[in-house]
């Protein structure tokens, strides 16, 4: 089941709908890294909402993505990770090192706004104007 | 056991099939979303390294009773290449496959009772348990 990749603004967000396999984790890597260059993205959003469970596997290909997409100059933040999911993670020994993480869609957008705030003060941005 | 449910493993689809009928089974015996969680992620693992090593074989759910006690029992069978050293695989971060080393350990951490026989060349079958207690 193909995961949808919505464009808003500077950021993409992937909203996870229901349980995935491995390929279409992997399928939703390879989509959101060339839609990064496609859109010029400076922020991904993936939303796990509606996972009810984090294996090795997915929580390893969501390392991946951030870390590709920062590779490509863009920003991931993973929204919405359910208690019970954080406490099985715990359990396996899974972590997100490296990675951001926020409450929700809406922590997450704000989060990314910051981001992009810092790198503007700082002029390391791709910034455009006009 | 005549309720046993049985879910071949030979696809990736298969591991989420198996995990959702593992986390369905738990709800129904009562267990807290918390530990279907848990058995749900347990199940992946175990089922995802019947793919990575063996290809094939199956997963097998059922329900036990023990005094106050009942347990949902995981049972992952494979006709596989088999383990050559149980007590390695079992340890944190070792793992033949290049992957992260924690199919069984962190299934191990997520149950209350893990056993593990293998015999190379004929395959591995791995047997979990998650236990609750009833209150009635």
């Amino acid at each position: 089941m193909e995961v949808p990749i919505l464009k808003q603004g500077h950021y993409l967000i992937a909203s996870i709908q229901s349980a995935l396999t491995d390929a279409d984790l992997s399928q939703l890597r390879e989509a959101l890294i060339e839609r990064v260059g496609r859109f010029r993205a400076r922020g991904v959003i993936v939303d796990v909402t509606a996972l009810d469970v984090m294996d090795s596997f997915a929580v390893r290909t969501l390392r991946d993505i951030a870390h590709m997409a920062r590779l490509r100059g863009s920003e991931t933040v993973i929204v919405g990770i359910q208690p019970e999911v954080a406490f099985a993670m715990v359990q396996l020994g899974l972590t997100l090192k490296g990675v951001s993480t926020a409450l929700d869609l809406e922590e997450g957008l704000a989060f990314l706004d910051r981001q992009m705030q810092l790198r503007i003060e700082r002029g390391s941005g791709r910034i455009e104007r006009g | 056991m005549a309720d046993d449910l049985l879910i071949p493993i030979a696809a990736d689809v298969d591991v989420v099939t198996a995990r959702q009928r593992g986390r369905d089974l738990a709800a129904e015996a009562g267990f807290s979303s918390g530990d279907q969680t848990v058995i749900a992620a347990a199940i992946s693992e175990i089922a995802r390294n019947i793919l990575m090593y063996a290809k094939r074989g199956e997963v097998a759910l059922s329900l036990v009773t023990n005094g106050d006690r009942q347990g949902v029992v995981i049972v992952a069978r494979d006709q596989g290449p088999g383990i050559r050293d149980v007590s390695r695989a079992l340890e944190d971060g070792y793992s033949t496959s290049g992957g992260l080393g924690l199919g069984l350990p962190g299934a191990r951490r997520l149950m209350d009772d893990f056993d593990v026989s293998s015999s190379v060349g004929k395959g591995t079958t791995v047997t979990m348990k998650k236990w609750r207690r009833m209150n009635a």
